[in-house]
C-alpha cells in the first residue's frame, strides 16, 4: 500500500521578469515533497508562498526550470502534451474557484464526458461512468443536462470533483477546493473528499491556506513560506506542536471559536512575536 | 440514490433550443425572421417565380405602369421590374453573404490564434489590422473596381477584407478573456490538444457576439453595395437592387414608382437584419434573467418560500408615505447608540411582488460595544449593514421597521427608503465603514495620503496641513512602520494588510461613534488577519466606539465581539452574549454552523453529514425544517445573494 506515488526533488520554478533583462522571479526555490499511494499531503502557506505554483508545476501548467517530478516511476517534469494526455488518467485536479473552473457554456454531462472521450471511452461506457460519478459525489442524475450556473458553489465543486474522478486517478491535486465555500458547505465537501479516499484509495495533494482544513484532511503536512518548505512531517505533529517559528505563528494566528481560549491563543501569539523580536534585536546587537 | 433515474431526453434539447425559442417569442424577432425568410425564399426560387429573364427587354414597352403582363411595370429598357427584383435578391443576398464569409474567414481564425497564443503572431496581426482600419474604404473599393472590373463579387470580397478587423478584434478580446480561465487549465490537464481546446472551450464564447456582428455586417454590406451601384459603379449586365435603384433614380420624374421597389427591398432587408441582431442579443441577455426568474419560482415551491416571502407590496408600500416631521424614538431606547427594530428590506420585482432579503431583524449596539453579525452568504447580514449605512442600492425598499442612531431615527416608522439627508450628516462623521476588499476600496488613481486627508478636511473642516499631520499620526497609530512612505504611496504599491490598516485609519480619522466592519479580514492571510484583529481591538478599546462586525468566521467573533447576532435567510435566528452563543447555542442552525468548524475535531473523520447531499427540491422543505443545511439549501442562499448582487448592479 505504502508505495511511493509522487516525489518532487529540488523543484525550481521561475517566471521571466517583467521588462528587458529583468531578473526572473523564482516562485519555487528548490522544493522537495513526496506522497505515497492513498495518502494525503496537506500543503499550507499564505498567498504568494508558492503553494499553488507547486500544484501547477505538477500538472504541467507552470514552467519547471530545475529539479525533477517523478510520478509513478516516470519523470514528468517536462512531459509533452501527448504524455500529459496519458498522465491525465492518473493525475487530476480540482481548482479553487468552482465558478470559473467549469465551462459555463457546456452542460454538466459534456463536462464530465470530456476527460473520458479524450481517452477513447465509448459513448455508452462514458454515460454509464457519468451516472456512477454523479451518484458518487451526491448530485442528482438530471444534472447531466444542466449548466454550471444552475448550481450553487458547493454543487459546482462536486461537479469539479466528479470530473477529476472520472478516470479513476491515483493522485488529485486539490488547489484550495473549499476556500470559496460557506462553512457548512465546506464541511460537506471535505466529508466527500474523505469518503472518496476511503473508497478509492486515491492520494491527494491538498493545498490550502487554512491550517484547520489541512489538519483535518491530511496524513502529512508541508508548510510553505516564500517559495520554500519550512517544515514537513506528520499532520498531527506539524499542526499541533510545530517547530518552525513560521508554522507556530500560523497556528497561533488562526482564531478559535471560543472567547477565552482565543484570548489565551492571542497572548501566546504576542509572546511568540515578542520573543522573536527580542531574538532579532539580540542577533543584531 | 443508486437506482438509475430516467433521463428525460427532451431536457437537453430544451436547453439548447431555448435561445431560438426566445427569439421567436420576441415579436420583433418573429418579424425579422419572417421578412428574411421571405427574401431568402424569393431569391432561392427566383427562376420559378419570375415571369421574364432578368435581362429580357421589351423595347416597345419601356417605363410601363404596374399591372397587366408586368406586375410591377418595366424599367427604362423595358425589362420586367418584378423579375429583376427577384433575381436582384439572389445576387444581392449572396454577395452580402460572401462579404460576411470573407470577413469571418479572415477575422475569426486570426483572432483565435492571436488571442490564444499571443506573441509575435498577435503583434503582427494587430499591426496589419490597424493598417486595414486606417485605409479609406470607399477609395479602396473604387480603385478595386477600376483595376478589376465592375463585378459585385469582387467589390464584396474587397469589402469583406476591409471589415475583417471587426471580427478579428471581437474574437481576440473574447478569447483573451477566457484564455486563463480555470476550465481551460482543466482541459489542458485532461490532455486536450490546443485545437480541441479552442473549438470546444473557446469558440463557444465567441459564438453569440459573432452572430450579432454578422447580422449587422450583412446589413452594412448590402448598404455599401447598393451605394456603389447607385453611384453607377455596378455591373449593368447583372440585376441587383443597387443597379435597379440607380435606374429608378435616373427616371424619377418619368416613373417615380421604379425607385420605390428596390428601396423597399433594401430597407426591409437591412431593417430585418438589424432587428434580428437585436433579438439575438436580447435573447442572450434575457436568458440569464429568465433562468433566474424560473429558479425563483422553483424556490417558492420549496421551503425557501420563506426566503422569497412575497410581501403584498406595491400598493402597501405606496401608502407608506414619508412623513415630514420625524417622530421621536420609543421612550427608554434613546441611550442605545444604534437600535434596529423589526427591520425588513426587500427588492420590488417586475411582477409587483417584493423579494424580501431581510425580515424582522432587531438588535442594538451600545457605546463601546462590539456586536458580531454572523451568517453565511445570503443570510442578509451585509444588507442589514448597508441599511444602517444608507448604502442600499436604489432599487431596495425598507419594507418595515426602524433604525435609530443615538436617539434619532435614520429610518423612521413608515419610511420606505433610507433618508440620505439624515445619513449624510452621520456617515463618515459618526458612522464609519471598514470594507471587505481593502484594495478595491482605495482609488488607484490617488495617493494613499490624499485619500485620508481630503475626507478629514471636508468632515472636520481643518486645514490641509493639519489634516496631513493627523493622517501621519493615524498611520503610525495603525501600526504602519514608515507612515511617510505609505502616505506618499499609490494603493498598488502597498500590500493588502497595509491597505486594510489604511482603511482602518480612514475609518477612525473622523472620530466616529460607530464603526461598521463588513468582513474586514476575509480577504487577508491568517497572520495578517491576526494583526488586523489586534489593531481593531486596540482601536476599539482606545476610542470606546461601538462596532458592528459582520463576518462568517466564528473565530473572528470570539476574538472581538461582546455579543453575537446569528442570521439565516434574512432573519435573526439567535442573539446573545458571545460566550452563551458559542458555548451553548440554542438554535439548531447556530449549532450546525459551529459543528462545521474544524477546530478541535478529530482529523480524518467525516463531520456527521455522511449521507449524500439531499439532491432534489422536494426534500428541501424537510431539510430546511430540521435545520439540516444541505448544499441545496445553500443553493437557495447563493441565489438570494446573486439576486441581491444583480439588483445591486
Amino acid at each position: 500500500m505504502n508505495e511511493r506515488l509522487l516525489s518532487v526533488d529540488d523543484l525550481v520554478v521561475e517566471y521571466p521578469g517583467k521588462g528587458f533583462r529583468a531578473e526572473p522571479f523564482r516562485a519555487l526555490k528548490g522544493v522537495s515533497i513526496a506522497i505515497d499511494q492513498g495518502r494525503t499531503l496537506g500543503l499550507v502557506g499564505e498567498s504568494g508562498s508558492g503553494k499553488t505554483t507547486l500544484g501547477r508545476a505538477l500538472l504541467g501548467l507552470a514552467p519547471v526550470s530545475g529539479g525533477t517530478v517523478t510520478f509513478d516511476g516516470r519523470d514528468i517534469s517536462h512531459a509533452s502534451r501527448r504524455q500529459r494526455r496519458e498522465l491525465s488518467r492518473d493525475l487530476q485536479v480540482v481548482f479553487q474557484d468552482p465558478y470559473t473552473s467549469l465551462n459555463p457554456a457546456m452542460e454538466v454531462g459534456d463536462i464530465l464526458a470530456e476527460p473520458l472521450t479524450i481517452q477513447g471511452t465509448s459513448a455508452t461506457a462514458a454515460n454509464q461512468r457519468i451516472r456512477e460519478l454523479l451518484d458518487r459525489v451526491g448530485l442528482p442524475q438530471d444534472s447531466v443536462h444542466r449548466r454550471p450556473r444552475e448550481f450553487s458553489g458547493g454543487q459546482r465543486q462536486r461537479v469539479a470533483i466528479a470530473r477529476a474522478l472520472a478516470l479513476k486517478p491515483k493522485l488529485i491535486v486539490c488547489d484550495e477546493p473549499v476556500s470559496a465555500l460557506d462553512l457548512t458547505t465546506q464541511a460537506r465537501v471535505l466529508d466527500l473528499f474523505l469518503e472518496i479516499q476511503r473508497d478509492t484509495g486515491v492520494a491527494y495533494l491538498f493545498i490550502s491556506h487554512d491550517l484547520d482544513v489541512v489538519r483535518h484532511i491530511s496524513h502529512d503536512v508541508a508548510v510553505m513560506y516564500r517559495g520554500d518548505i519550512v517544515e514537513q512531517g506528520r499532520a498531527e505533529l506539524v499542526t499541533r506542536t510545530p517547530e518552525h517559528p513560521y508554522t507556530q505563528r500560523l497556528l497561533l494566528a488562526s482564531p478559535v471559536p471560543d472567547p477565552d481560549r482565543q484570548a489565551e491563543r492571542r497572548r501566546n501569539r504576542r509572546r511568540l512575536l515578542d520573543a522573536e523580536a527580542a531574538d532579532l534585536s539580540a542577533s543584531a546587537a | 440514490m443508486t437506482q438509475p433515474v430516467d433521463i428525460d431526453p427532451r431536457a437537453g434539447a430544451m436547453v439548447r433550443s431555448s435561445l431560438v425559442k426566445r427569439i421567436f417569442t420576441n415579436p420583433l424577432g418573429i418579424i425579422a425572421v419572417a421578412i428574411l425568410a421571405i427574401m431568402i425564399l424569393a431569391a432561392t426560387f427566383a427562376a420559378l417565380l419570375a415571369p421574364f429573364d432578368q435581362n429580357f427587354a421589351d423595347i416597345g414597352n419601356t417605363l410601363a405602369a404596374p399591372g397587366g403582363e408586368h406586375l410591377l411595370g418595366t424599367d427604362s429598357a423595358g425589362r420586367d421590374v418584378w423579375s429583376r427584383l427577384l433575381y436582384g435578391a439572389q445576387l444581392t443576398l449572396l454577395s452580402a453573404l460572401l462579404c460576411a464569409a470573407v470577413a469571418i474567414g479572415i477575422g475569426l481564425p486570426a483572432g483565435l490564434i492571436a488571442g490564444y497564443y499571443g506573441g509575435p503572431f498577435d503583434t503582427g496581426a494587430s499591426w496589419f489590422t490597424n493598417l486595414l482600419m486606417s485605409l479609406p474604404g470607399i477609395i479602396v473599393l473604387l480603385s478595386a473596381r477600376a483595376a478589376l472590373g465592375p463585378s459585385v463579387w469582387i467589390s464584396m470580397i474587397m469589402f469583406g477584407i476591409l471589415i475583417s478587423p471587426g471580427y478579428y478584434r471581437l474574437t481576440r478580446t473574447a478569447v483573451q478573456s477566457v484564455r486563463n480561465e480555470l476550465y481551460v487549465d482543466a482541459a489542458r490537464v485532461a490532455g486536450l490538444g490546443d485545437g480541441r481546446i479552442i473549438t470546444r472551450h473557446i469558440l463557444s464564447v465567441v459564438r453569440a457576439p459573432l452572430i450579432i456582428q454578422t447580422a449587422m455586417v450583412l446589413g452594412v454590406a448590402i448598404a455599401v453595395q447598393s451605394g456603389l451601384e447607385f453611384l453607377g459603379l455596378g455591373n449593368p449586365a447583372e440585376a441587383t437592387w443597387g443597379v435597379m435603384l440607380s435606374d429608378g433614380f435616373r427616371n424619377v420624374y418619368l416613373s417615380p414608382q421604379l425607385f420605390v421597389w428596390p428601396v423597399l427591398a433594401i430597407g426591409l432587408t437591412i431593417g430585418a437584419l438589424v432587428l434580428l441582431g437585436n433579438a439575438v442579443r436580447d435573447a442572450l441577455e434575457d436568458g440569464q434573467k429568465i433562468a433566474k426568474a424560473k429558479r425563483r419560482a422553483t424556490d417558492a415551491t420549496g421551503a425557501v418560500a420563506a426566503v422569497d416571502a412575497r410581501v403584498p407590496a406595491a400598493s402597501d408600500v405606496r401608502t407608506r408615505a414619508v412623513s415630514a416631521a420625524l417622530p421621536a424614538v420609543e421612550a427608554g431606547t434613546e441611550h442605545h447608540l444604534l437600535r434596529v427594530s423589526n427591520l425588513g428590506v426587500g427588492y420590488p420585482q417586475a411582477d409587483g411582488s417584493v423579494r424580501s432579503v431581510v425580515r424582522n431583524v432587531s438588535f442594538h449596539v451600545d457605546r463601546g460595544e462590539v456586536v458580531g453579525i454572523v451568517g453565511e452568504s445570503g443570510s442578509g447580514k451585509s444588507q442589514t449593514a448597508f441599511s444602517i449605512l444608507g448604502l442600499l442600492p436604489d432599487t431596495a425598499r425598507i419594507t418595515g421597521g426602524t433604525i435609530q442612531f443615538d436617539g434619532a431615527y435614520t429610518v423612521a416608522p413608515g419610511d420606505e427608503r433610507v433618508s440620505q439627508t439624515r445619513l449624510r450628516a452621520l456617515r463618515g462623521r459618526r458612522i464609519a465603514y471598514i470594507p471587505q476588499e481593502p484594495m478595491s476600496n482605495l482609488d488607484p488613481a490617488y495617493r494613499v495620503g490624499s485619500q485620508l486627508v481630503r475626507p478629514m478636511m471636508l468632515v472636520l473642516g481643518i486645514s490641509r496641513a493639519e489634516a496631513t499631520r493627523r493622517a501621519l499620526d493615524l498611520l503610525e497609530k495603525v501600526g504602519i512602520a514608515d507612515p511617510k512612505r505609505t502616505f506618499d504611496a499609490y494603493p498598488h504599491e502597498i500590500s493588502g494588510g497595509m491597505a486594510q490598516r489604511v482603511l482602518i485609519a480612514g475609518a477612525i480619522s473622523c472620530e466616529p461613534d460607530l464603526i461598521i466592519a463588513d468582513e474586514p479580514t476575509t480577504a487577508l492571510d491568517v497572520t495578517v488577519q491576526a494583526e488586523v484583529l489586534d489593531l481593531l481591538r486596540d482601536m476599539q478599546k482606545e476610542l470606546g466606539v461601538g462596532v458592528i462586525l459582520v463576518t462568517h468566521n466564528f473565530g473572528v467573533v470570539a476574538d472581538l465581539a461582546d455579543r453575537v447576532v446569528v442570521m439565516q435567510h434574512g432573519s435573526v435566528v439567535e442573539a446573545g452574549q458571545v460566550r452563551d452563543i458559542l458555548r451553548d447555542p440554542r438554535d439548531v442552525y447556530t449549532r450546525t454552523l459551529l459543528d462545521s468548524m474544524l477546530e478541535g475535531k478529530e482529523p480524518m473523520t467525516t463531520l456527521g453529514s455522511s449521507a449524500p447531499a439531499a439532491p432534489v427540491v422536494p426534500t428541501l422543505a424537510d431539510a430546511a425544517r430540521v435545520g439540516l443545511i444541505t448544499d441545496v439549501a445553500a443553493t437557495a442562499s447563493t441565489e438570494t445573494n446573486e439576486a441581491i448582487e444583480e439588483v445591486a448592479r
